[in-house]
């Protein structure tokens, strides 16, 4: 084994050393077997302290959004918080209810939590960081993704509850429908990119002529940003778990750590979208180019992942919650045709590519203005054609033929 | 009969497979019968990727065990009596002989008459190129087989709205 291997900048050589010297000195499927554990635990390593440190920060910068303190009793600037939570919550009474139905009620949190954390396989942290760099990449992230949907399910019809049922409902009708745009915005940066792998769209963002994918690709940037907020529950789009209309949704009759598992997997969620954000459009590991000497690449993609966690409190601190109807509209009649407009464009930016005998710093520029100035103009347009009517919630057909309404003639 | 990893992996994922299969069919309750369905469309999208078909075994979680089985808890969701009762219907006998033959022969057609030659070569890697070429080739692709079926989706995607349309 060679010592610079272990040297902190290139984290990810310790693995390959590990396993190199392994498969030299001794029975081989130690090869297999110690890399990977080493591997999870440098992912828990990263994961379970960064679960209680995005909770403290939410609580802290959502109190500053309201002119709240926030956490401030528990240790410095409350930073023992999340701590003395988890207590709690490993301490409760186990309570479930009487006409639950048991094995899907138990199993389903740990449902939401396994595909949760095996996104975690595919991204990487740094050049030679990813758990497992699978040629499908991103076709794994978006197929482990859909087993939200199923614990959701499994939670909202095991707890008998009409809330949680309530929920369950909405998120098929939430996590379909946002699915799609979701998957759609990604083909524009695999277009470019030319692969499914995630090191390899991270490394098509580095070599000369293309620079990161959110100078060229603007439009599958905010609707991957928008839709990924609703796949993990953000609160403009987190229909799912509205606390003002359906208690909390699937889990309202969780407690302890059960509950905990759920809160856990989606923190999990969130900081995976945040990554997977930074590695499709904001470079993955790359940095600063004059800095890049200095400060290692899974710090630089860190810094991206709680960049992004910061964005998303952000919008959850400044937008009001959509309701169903407007954001099943917002879905079908905005996201997916101006996604599927983008990957049109993308695909024949791609073509011209290839037969462009411009310098790729002017071809990349002139992409780049044209794609910002499509953007904007698409945006624009479709808000000003698809306006939505101002409706109260009691003139929604659904909410009339529930009879909440005396029936009269409609008016559209 | 285990001899290696890959072997072994087969084996759990082919008897777990099995048992969730079976498990949708005995089960009274349809709800967890729809649950244990994901979990056949996983253990079987495992298999896949035994068999080195990785962009096959995604496909295979995204379609049946992402889109597809929602719709059917979706529907399961729907029906007002999650658990079965009652007995069987008086055509039992008749349908117990009609799906043992249909068995049979299934068995008898893909087992028995398929030439069980075991390729030397190691799987292509990685499989998307490959694929993409044989679907999109322009000697001797199927872009047109493929353009008529996203067409027949799409007029059935219209046709479901203007189904459940207002009017």
């Amino acid at each position: 084994m060679d010592w610079r291997d272990f040297y902190i900048y290139h984290l990810g050589k310790v693995n390959e050393s590990v396993r190199s010297w392994l498969s030299a000195h001794a029975a081989g499927w130690t090869a297999y077997v110690v890399p990977a554990i080493l591997g999870a635990i440098l992912l828990l390593v990263f994961l379970l302290p960064s679960q209680l440190m995005v909770v403290w920060i939410e609580r802290r910068l959502i109190a500053r959004f309201q002119i709240r303190r926030g956490p401030n009793r528990v240790g410095p600037w409350g930073l023992l918080q999340s701590i003395v939570d988890a207590i709690k919550l490993l301490s409760k009474e186990a309570i479930m209810p009487r006409y639950a139905d048991k094995w899907p009620y138990l199993a389903a949190p740990v449902v939401g939590f396994i595909p949760a954390i095996l996104v975690y396989a595919v991204i990487p942290f740094g050049p030679d960081l990813a758990f497992a760099d699978l040629n499908i990449g991103l076709l794994y992230l978006v197929a482990i993704g859909s087993y939200s949907v199923i614990s959701v399910f499994m939670a909202g019809w095991a707890s008998s509850n009409k809330y949680a049922l309530i929920s369950a409902m909405r998120s098929v009708a939430v996590l379909v429908s946002y699915e799609i745009p979701n998957v759609l915005a990604l083909v524009g940066v695999i277009l470019l990119a030319g692969s499914l792998s995630l090191t390899d769209i991270v490394r098509a963002q580095s070599s000369g002529s293309f620079t990161w994918f959110i100078t060229v690709q603007p439009l599958a940037f905010l609707i991957f940003f928008i839709t990924a907020s609703a796949e993990v529950n953000r609160t403009p789009v987190d229909l799912i778990e509205a606390e003002q209309e359906i208690v909390a949704g699937h889990h309202t009759e969780y407690s302890g750590m059960k509950f905990g598992l759920f809160y856990v997997a989606e923190y999990t969620s969130i900081l995976a979208a945040c990554a997977v954000m930074s590695t499709l459009f904001f470079g993955g590991w790359h940095g600063i180019p004059w800095l890049e000497r200095y400060i290692p690449p899974w710090i630089w993609f860190i810094a991206k992942i709680y960049i992004f966690f910061a964005v998303f409190i952000w919008t959850r601190a400044t937008l009001p919650r959509l309701r169903i109807d407007q954001l099943m509209a917002f879905a079908w009649k905005f996201l997916i045709p101006l996604s599927l407009l983008n990957i049109l464009v993308t695909a024949v930016e791609v073509l011209l590519i290839d037969n462009t005998t411009l310098a790729p710093a002017v071809w990349m520029t002139l992409l780049a203005v044209v794609n910002y100035a499509l953007a904007a103009l698409l945006i624009v347009a479709w808000s000003r054609a698809f306006r939505m009517p101002r409706r109260r919630s009691a003139d929604i057909p659904e909410v009339r033929r529930l009879g909440a309404l005396p029936a009269e003639t409609p008016s559209y | 009969m285990i001899t290696d990893g890959a072997a072994f992996a087969f084996w759990v994922l082919a008897v777990g497979t099995c048992l969730a299969a079976l498990s949708v069919v005995l089960l009274r309750n349809i709800f967890h019968a729809a649950l244990l369905l994901v979990l056949t469309f996983t253990g079987v999208a495992g298999i896949y990727i035994v068999l080195s078909a990785d962009f096959l075994a995604g496909v295979q979680l995204l379609i049946y065990a992402g889109a597809i089985s929602i719709l059917i808890i979706f529907a399961v969701m729907l029906t007002r009596r999650p658990v079965m009762t009652g007995g069987f219907s008086r055509f039992s006998i008749s349908a117990a002989i009609v799906a043992v033959t249909l068995v049979i022969a299934l068995i008898w057609v893909t087992v028995g008459l398929t030439d069980w030659s075991i390729s030397s070569e190691s799987p292509i890697q990685p499989t998307t190129a490959p694929l993409a070429n044989a679907l999109f080739d322009r000697t001797n692709g199927w872009v047109l087989p493929f353009e008529v079926a996203s067409i027949v989706l799409l007029a059935a995607m219209i046709g479901a709205i203007a189904i459940v349309k207002d009017k």
